[in-house]
């Protein structure tokens, strides 16, 4: 094989270097320089980011184990700059001394587990799939018990090991079932043996369980709250962004290609879980009062709304679902990163000490106002096209009573989130969070996530990009 | 292949081995323990790879790659649940399920 053909896999080349430069960075450097590791980073993954969008040749590699399309690559950028806010925001939380010598640690473990959603992304075969699920998941768990002083944050990283071990271990019986009844575990050689005999039925069902516990579906959902409360407040924004949407276009390329014969049995259980990951995720987010769960219950609930796009199985819903994930980055990590400033300034948490936010902090309750707004799918911004788009897309399908319960749910759904917005903008309160003051790169992420919530809206090319790369089944 | 034992045997096995993993998950009340059930779950899954590379197809090698890979990943996923698990016991001075019970609804 030539060297140049290696080219195809620039994107994670280009990451393992940024990962190899920190680390003889991490060697090299005194401990107290966490500024100077930091904007190293930054201006680092800045560069990855830029590189990502330079097109390369399509191809596979290692014999159909990696592949690169031009669907991937859009993938993989759409992560990219959710994870240039995501360490941008995290900039003022990894300064504070109480993180020293241990900075470079943090963008290590954050980058390495990029490098396993991009290896799960272009996966030719279940074996390059668990390795970057893996990949994904246990440099994360490290990184949710980041806090070693805090019992909570171990307590949020022995279940989410624990939990994602035993998913794993449950998606693997999946995929030994799979290989035991079409003799290969290649995509390419198991599509054409994939029947609805019911071994592979129960193959797939096991399989689904797997990336459900990811995506944190309804009935695999129990891990997430506890684990999005306990983690460090941007650690917990990296899992409920980043790390869910890379599984969700694992689930969405998986179901359109390898388990598309089978679309009687999958169009089933999904209708299932998005009507239960739905309506559970939000009647659990109207009793929260930390802000981390209600933000983690709100992220399972929107986790249903993508489900919808997926069970239509046709171009126009592979284009919504990453539409709205790219949405969904913005303004999640718009809430997230204003309740971190928040949390990392003044130590609260819970959406009763919001209330008077607006007369303190009137920019930053703004950003929260238009992040809610956007989760929430109130016209002007980007989150209502994203919602409409994928309930037109099931309604095209004719999965009526489906956009139906969705429709009903975002109606609760207002009830909450317009909870924190009363909080912050109608409440007086005796003692409101003080004038907090952030450092520069954490406003231009927030800027930057604000940029991307109003412009993801207002300018259709973006969709019509998407639409491009796409592909129906 | 061994004399006499059909790959429906193995199967049963291994199943058992798998559904056993995810009682004592459940179960379990120790974090170690639960750690134990989880690598059940995992070798139940390495038995199905080997069995049906031998039995199946046995000119193949994918079933074994893979069993390798899933041994290997998860000696490296129990390294990092028992890094987290002892620490644990450092604040709590325990183990127990109980102890890792500050979150709940």
């Amino acid at each position: 094989m030539e060297l140049a053909k290696f080219l195809i896999m620039r994107s994670e080349l280009s990451l393992l270097a940024v990962v190899l430069i920190l680390l003889v960075v991490e060697i090299f450097s005194a401990k107290s320089k966490q500024g100077a590791v930091v904007n190293l980073a930054t201006g680092l993954f800045l560069l990855h980011t830029i590189l990502g969008f330079v097109p390369v040749a399509t191809g596979q590699l290692f014999g159909g184990m990696y592949q690169h399309t031009l669907l991937t690559g859009l993938m993989k950028s759409v992560l990219n700059i959710g994870v240039l806010i995501l360490i941008m925001q995290s900039s003022g939380w990894l300064k504070q001394p109480a993180n020293k010598g241990r900075v470079s640690e943090f963008f290590l473990l954050i980058l390495s587990t990029l490098m396993g959603m991009y290896f799960m992304l272009s996966a030719g075969d279940f074996l390059m799939l668990y390795l970057g699920l893996e990949l994904a998941t246990i440099p994360l768990a490290a990184l949710v018990a980041y806090n070693l002083k805090e019992m909570k944050s171990m307590e949020a990283g022995a279940k989410f090991i624990l939990l994602a071990a035993l998913s794993s271990g449950i998606m693997l019986f999946g995929i030994s079932l799979i290989y035991g009844s079409s003799g290969s575990v290649y995509y390419a050689e198991v599509v054409g043996t994939m029947e609805m005999n019911p071994m592979q039925i129960m193959a797939m069902v096991f399989f689904l369980s797997g990336l459900g516990f990811k995506i944190s579906l309804v009935p695999f959902h129990f891990w997430t709250a506890d684990v999005y409360e306990g983690a460090p407040t941007n650690v917990a924004a990296y899992l409920s962004v980043i790390s869910k949407g890379a599984s969700t276009f694992v689930l969405l390329t998986l179901l359109f290609t390898v388990f598309k014969t089978m679309f009687d049995a999958w169009e089933v259980l999904l209708y299932a879980m998005a009507v239960l990951t739905i309506t559970l995720g939000n009647l659990f987010a109207l009793r929260q009062q930390n802000m981390q769960r209600f933000l983690a219950f709100s992220s399972i609930a929107q986790a249903g709304f993508l489900l919808l796009g997926i069970i239509s199985g046709t171009h126009y819903g592979m284009t919504t679902v990453i539409y709205f994930v790219l949405v969904y980055v913005f303004s999640n990590l718009g809430a997230f990163g204003v309740a971190a400033i928040v949390y990392n300034a003044s130590g609260k948490i819970n959406i009763e000490d919001y209330r008077g936010f607006y007369q303190t902090n009137p920019r930053l309750s703004l950003v929260m106002l238009l992040s809610l707004f956007s989760l929430a799918g109130i016209p002007p911004v980007a989150g209502f096209f994203g919602k409409f788009f994928l309930f037109a897309a099931a309604a095209e399908q004719g999965y009526y009573w489906l956009v139906i319960i969705a429709l009903l749910n975002t109606i609760i759904s207002l009830y909450y989130y317009l909870r924190v917005v009363k909080a912050m903008f109608l409440d007086r309160s005796e003692e409101p969070i003080g004038l907090i003051k952030s450092d520069v790169l954490t406003r231009v992420a927030i800027a930057v996530s604000v940029a991307g919530i109003v412009a993801a809206g207002v300018f259709s090319q973006v969709f019509d990009w998407i639409h491009l790369y796409g592909w129906g089944m | 292949m061994i004399e006499g034992i059909g790959v429906f045997d193995i199967l049963v096995v291994s199943t058992a081995m798998f559904f056993i993993g995810i009682y004592g998950f459940l179960v379990r009340k120790n974090l170690i323990t639960i750690l134990m059930s989880v690598e059940l779950v995992l070798n139940a899954v390495n038995i199905n790879f080997v069995v049906f590379n031998k039995y199946l197809y046995p000119d193949l090698l994918q079933g074994y790659m893979f069993s390798l890979f899933a041994i290997g990943i998860a000696a490296a996923e129990a390294a990092v649940a028992i890094a987290i698990i002892l620490n644990v016991y450092r604040q709590m001075k325990g183990i127990d399920v109980e102890h890792v019970d500050t979150m709940k609804y």
